[in-house]
């Protein structure tokens, strides 16, 4: 740990030491980073000062900003997985418009929860996957079971790293006349199952989709009941905005919808004074 | 060719007492021996098209391609010794893969070009052997549709039309006389397989497969083979047009 400086310079401000006004700090930094400093001069900005002195890398092991839950089912005609666009800094509602689902070649879609430049990251492996294939021309194309098990076994790889890609994701694909439907966490854990849904999902909607879900329900059915999941899990989840996006895979491809706002209602009972059933809390 | 090698042909580190390295000559007859490739710009995309000399009967249906994509936005036929296509190629699709993973856009076909150009250009320095290879490259992005076809010697040249192989200098002739700038790539595809069908030279080689591709606003600027309804109309019409000469 650098010791917290205990003063600061008048023309940088708080929270800025230069070098010379606190010895120690800066031996601290020297130290830590290990190298010959100039005897004149500013010190030079660090990123990530425990790296290379006391182990790891350590800025890729914690998530900066993140997306909430992603839902998913299977319905007649496919696959529809929904979420909202936010885009969280720690609690902070800091981007208000990223899209969390992606089309992955022909016959796939992916949605994420949890880090988005980790995200970022998955989708640059696929997209090179995708563009190989694409290359191959040999009428053959990537399944969503492929691209599936792909992403458990890089989830599942990097974990073993001790520096997982911090996110939970959901496959949905539509191959051949059969619908695909998963989901693979951050450490490489995965399951399919006729309808998922990643992080609070997990916990909100899913309850609902065990009660409604089945594989034939009609669109408009999979639509409503995927909203009511959106509109349960904005309700009791913070990090969450009332913005989502739904996104079909049918046989003809991949659709996302524009964002747009669910109606909500919060003049029921249990709102109006939440602590009055939960003893203990304010 | 006009002077033969006498000693200063074994290598390409070595250039001739006239000045030339006739290892690149050597190169550039591999490639003018070979089935005829033609690449066109039209005015919505660019159209490629090879006379892919059948080597045997036996063998299968669009085997042993000779138009590849190197990215999802860029093609490449080639014409010479199709091995060394097939390299040509697997390097281009690194150079694209590596400038779509440094700058996260796909490359730009000025760049592609002058990739390949100077990978070409490397062999007629050092190594082993020039690549046997001449290069048309097709690319849709941000600056719209380019033509690009690269030679054996490391000279990569931006065209409006071209052609390389045994047909090209009647190939070239027969593109000169088509009007790119008006044309999309729908014509152009059969413009491509009318001119292909009638540089073929059918009293030395028997059997040929013609094989068609474009990067176009119609197929999402992506490079791809042309459908297979439209392969087969640009077949048909060619043949036909072929015949009506005959008859004249």
């Amino acid at each position: 740990m650098i010791p917290a400086p205990q003063k600061h310079s008048y023309a940088l401000g708080p929270g800025v030491v230069a070098p010379a006004m606190h010895p120690e700090y800066g031996r601290a930094i020297q130290e830590l980073n290990n190298v010959n400093y100039p005897k004149a001069g500013g010190q030079p900005f660090v990123v990530d000062a425990g790296h290379g002195v006391g182990g790891p890398h350590q800025h890729t092991q914690y998530p900066y900003v993140t997306g909430t839950s992603v839902l998913a089912l299977k319905y007649k005609d496919g696959i529809m997985v929904a979420c909202d666009t936010l885009g969280s800094y720690g609690s902070t509602k800091r981007y208000k418009s990223m899209e969390r689902m992606k089309p992955v070649g022909k016959f796939t879609l992916i949605g994420a929860s949890g880090e988005y430049s980790d995200f970022h990251y998955i989708m640059k492996l696929l997209d090179e996957l995708t563009t190989d294939d694409y290359c191959h021309d040999d009428g053959q194309n990537l399944t969503p079971t492929e691209i599936y098990n792909y992403l458990t076994r890089v989830m599942y790889n990097r974990r073993n790293k001790f520096d997982p890609l911090w996110n939970s994701l959901v496959v949905g694909g539509f191959h051949n006349g059969e619908s695909f439907l998963g989901t693979v966490g951050m450490v490489g854990t995965c399951y399919t199952d006729s309808h998922v849904a990643t992080g609070f999902g997990a916990h909100l909607a899913r309850p609902l989709f065990r009660e409604k879900q089945y594989d034939d329900m009609s669109e408009d059915e999979a639509r409503a009941l995927l909203e009511d999941g959106l509109r349960v899990c904005y309700y009791r989840d913070k990090n969450s905005i009332n913005k989502f996006q739904i996104a079909k895979v049918t046989a003809e491809g991949s659709t996302i919808s524009e964002p747009y706002a669910l109606i909500t209602e919060w003049g029921y009972e249990a709102f109006v004074n939440p602590a009055a059933a939960a003893v203990g809390t304010w | 060719m006009s002077s033969i090698g006498t000693g200063y042909d074994l290598t390409t580190t070595t250039f001739s007492p006239d000045g030339k390295i006739f290892q690149v000559d050597y190169a550039q007859k591999a490639i003018d021996n070979s089935g005829t490739a033609i690449g066109i710009r039209c005015k919505d995309g660019v159209v490629l098209g090879v006379e892919k000399l059948v080597i045997s009967k036996m063998l299968v249906e669009g085997s042993n391609r000779r138009i590849f994509s190197c990215d999802l936005h860029a093609g490449i036929a080639t014409s010479g010794l199709a091995a060394d296509g097939r390299q040509i190629v697997n390097r281009a699709r690194a150079e694209a893969a590596n400038f779509k993973n440094f700058f996260g856009d796909a490359i730009p076909g000025e760049v592609l070009c002058d990739r390949i150009a100077s990978y070409k250009h490397l062999f007629t320095l050092y190594g082993t052997r020039p690549y046997g290879v001449g290069t048309l490259l097709a690319v849709y992005d941000e600056e719209g549709p380019q033509l690009y076809q690269i030679e054996a010697s490391g000279v990569g040249m931006r065209y409006f039309g071209t052609a390389v192989g045994k047909g090209r200098q009647g190939a070239k002739t027969e593109i000169e006389r088509l009007k790119l700038s008006e044309m999309t790539c729908r014509e152009g595809v059969l413009a491509v397989a009318k001119i292909i069908y009638q540089v073929h030279d059918d009293a030395k080689d028997k059997a040929f497969e013609l094989e068609l591709s474009w990067v176009c606003d119609e197929s999402q600027r992506r490079h791809e083979r042309v459908p297979a309804d439209l392969h087969a109309t640009a077949e048909t019409a060619a043949k036909a047009a072929l015949e009506d000469d005959d008859d004249d």
